[in-house]
């Protein structure tokens, strides 16, 4: 969802590419800071012997400000005369990629950061991959440190070639490729006088001309049963809208029963419904009454989703332990949730690295590798290709307590 | 749907996602704006009857405002209220008087552990928001805590998409924030749209008013002349004071709100 009022944006790039710092001075040049923050970052600084860190404003946690790197993921605010935004940092390190996704996982744009001096990095290519996998489509890239390359404009189109072609073979075209400098506030809110050869906007203009994704809301009816209650002794489905609409009245199919019932209410508190749409959370009851337990998917009849334990993902693989052919784990998808095995590993991606994939039908993934995987489920899911319905086609894997992958699936075979 | 909407649907797809998972769970009411709300939302997400019981971690230092505005409404709305009190504390004479860390952590953290541990609670919601403070601008939605109430911060599980972490390791609980993502004027444009009664203290008398209510020990108003929810509304639109630069436990030292939060703290 891409609200016009209210943009959640991540941040990403390399280590030391100035993440934190391009936060603390969007927030600056906004005028998102209370002022007790201010005297408290140049307090912190002055005690760490270090100038004022624009990036503390983000970097809470006295770990991250003593060893000076982001750990974990946060979130700030800030407001343009446009719109409000949420920006989202990510740590830059490849240890705590997890972060990394677990932020960017919020967003619906990204800046991508990269050092003018340093050029495309490891994590640089990484992060791009990762945001292409969560379905981040809007993308601004900006090269950043332009004062430690005295503002040239030939390192400037250098760099955007560079970069506007890693994004180019992911299949994202940014919306713009801006020369910027977050520590001395160059193009961030104004054009900059030091880079008048620029003819593009400035950071904060690039960010209000985002547009909402083009793929139209709608789509057909989809509902994943999160629970049922009994209130006042009649029992309700309760879950999400997740695409469409339901109309009092509709016939719709259960899956993967497949059995067809009329939606008899349409409830929320204190009121029935006529109608309900996408990210409406509702009550539901049925003629004839039905149960309907979690992880059910209840669907118009026109364009059915399939029901299926066979199929192809695009997998990026974050557990300690390595992934291995056949290890049981558990796949979560909506409120789906099912035992499944990665049948075959086509190919084993280092996304850090220009060339990309490592190895073809590969004996497994280790931590922050990606894959093109078959995987198999031990019980029929409901499933639909990521590109035609996200809700459907994204989905994590667990083992024991903890997450181990995030994929989408590209697509049902059986 | 518009954007307060928006808000509120996330906020009720976690709650329900929480009892679907833990069923044994509880809502933590401190009778402030934020917490209000989420007992608010609590309500519709359950239409109208909270299926578990709302616990107020009380420390006898609170504003009478405070007290009365629990009473009158926890009858109004049928809640199953659970009074959270570290008994054992007061009656060593645990005030803020003598070490405000000590008594946050005596009178509010160690209380909730007893109930937690009495009631075999596998989680809790919580109103915490991440624009309050920077150390909760780092939360997850679904937060584990271990048995000693020890918060990882270093290193917290991935949360992608929906999918919320939800097995247990043994004796760990969850803190579950399903309003981490409303800002304090998105809250009472909320307050405001739903007709959400609040407690007095927020609106100003003489010239002050509450921002955010705690202890009356601990809390100090700030200089505003908003008296209604709107005009709180048009304070908050243009102000350059943080939220809780009222609350001691924010001030003595910058980092005493990440060592209280990394015991357990709320």
């Amino acid at each position: 969802m891409f609200n016009q009022s209210h943009v959640n944006i991540v941040i990403i790039g390399h280590v030391d590419h100035g993440k934190s710092t391009l936060i603390g001075r969007l927030l600056l040049d906004t005028n998102s800071l209370p002022k007790e923050k201010l005297s408290e970052i140049k307090r912190v600084s002055r005690e760490l012997g270090a100038e004022s860190e624009l990036a503390f404003l983000t970097d809470q946690l006295r770990e991250e400000r003593e060893q000076n790197r982001t750990i974990d993921t946060t979130q700030t605010f800030f407001k343009t005369r446009k719109r409000n935004y949420v920006i989202i940092d990510a740590p830059g390190h490849a240890e705590f990629i997890k972060n990394m996704i677990t932020g960017a996982s919020l967003a619906q744009a990204a800046i991508l950061i990269i050092d003018a001096q340093e050029g495309i990095r490891e994590q640089s290519r990484r992060h791009a991959y990762i945001i292409k996998l969560l379905g981040i489509e809007k993308v601004i890239t900006v090269l950043n440190k332009m004062d430690l390359v005295n503002y040239a404009e030939e390192k400037f189109r250098e760099l955007k070639n560079e970069s506007g072609q890693l994004l180019n073979n992911l299949g994202i075209t940014p919306s713009s490729i801006l020369p910027i400098s977050a520590k001395e506030g160059e193009n961030i809110s104004l054009p900059s006088a030091k880079m008048r050869w620029h003819k593009g906007p400035c950071l904060l203009d690039a960010l209000d001309s985002l547009k909402p994704d083009k793929k139209p809301r709608g789509g057909n009816f989809r509902f994943c049963v999160q629970d049922n209650y009994e209130i006042n002794g009649e029992k309700i489905t309760v879950g999400r809208v997740s695409s469409g609409k339901i109309r009092l009245g509709q016939e719709v199919v259960i899956l993967p029963s497949l059995k067809q019932v009329k939606v008899n209410s349409i409830r929320v508190f204190g009121k029935q419904l006529k109608q309900a749409e996408e990210g409406e959370n509702i009550g539901l009851t049925f003629a004839p009454v039905l149960s309907a337990g979690r992880g059910t998917v209840i669907a118009s009849l026109k364009g059915i989703p399939r029901t299926a334990g066979f199929f192809k993902a695009n997998i990026f693989w974050l557990s300690q332990e390595p992934l291995t052919i056949g290890k049981p784990m558990i796949l979560r998808c909506t409120t789906q949730e099912v035992g499944c095995v990665v049948q075959k590993i086509e190919k084993r991606i280092d996304s850090a690295l220009a060339e990309g994939i490592i190895e073809t039908d590969a004996k497994g993934l280790k931590t922050n590798e990606a894959g093109v995987v078959i995987l198999k489920t031990q019980a029929p899911l409901v499933m639909e290709e990521f590109f035609a319905q996200e809700e459907l086609g994204k989905f994590i894997l667990e083992s024991g307590y903890n997450l181990c992958a995030a994929g989408t699936i590209k697509e049902v075979l059986a | 749907m518009n954007y307060l909407d928006e808000l509120e649907n996330k906020t009720i797809y976690i709650i329900r996602e929480a009892y679907a998972r833990f069923r044994n769970i509880a809502l933590l009411w401190s009778i402030g704006k934020d917490s209000t709300s989420l007992l608010w939302i609590t309500r519709k997400a359950f239409f109208g009857k909270i299926p578990f019981p709302v616990i107020h971690i009380d420390t006898s230092f609170k504003f009478r405002e405070i007290y009365a505005f629990r009473d009158a409404y926890a009858k109004k709305w049928g809640l199953d209220l659970m009074i959270s009190k570290n008994e054992l504390a007061l009656k060593e004479g645990m005030r803020p008087e003598k070490d405000k860390f000590a008594c946050c952590n005596a009178l509010k953290t160690a209380a909730l552990k007893l109930t937690i541990k009495q009631r075999n609670l596998k989680a809790l919601l919580l109103a915490i928001r991440r624009d309050e403070h920077g150390i909760r601008a780092k939360e997850r939605y679904f937060s584990p805590r271990t048995v000693d109430f020890i918060w990882n911060y270093q290193d917290q599980p991935a949360e992608i998409w929906e999918l919320y972490k939800s097995k247990l390791e043994s004796e760990q609980h969850f803190r579950i924030h399903p309003m981490l993502h409303w800002t304090e004027v998105d809250i009472w444009r909320y307050i405001q749209r739903e007709k959400i009664p609040v407690v007095g203290l927020y609106f100003a008398k003489n010239g002050r008013r509450y921002r955010s209510i705690g202890c009356e020990t601990c809390c100090l108003p700030v200089a505003s002349n908003a008296d209604t929810v709107a005009k709180i509304i048009k304070e908050l639109e243009t102000t350059n004071e943080s939220e809780r630069s009222g609350r001691a436990q924010d001030k003595e030292n910058i980092y005493t709100m990440q060592k209280l939060r990394s015991l357990g703290y709320m």
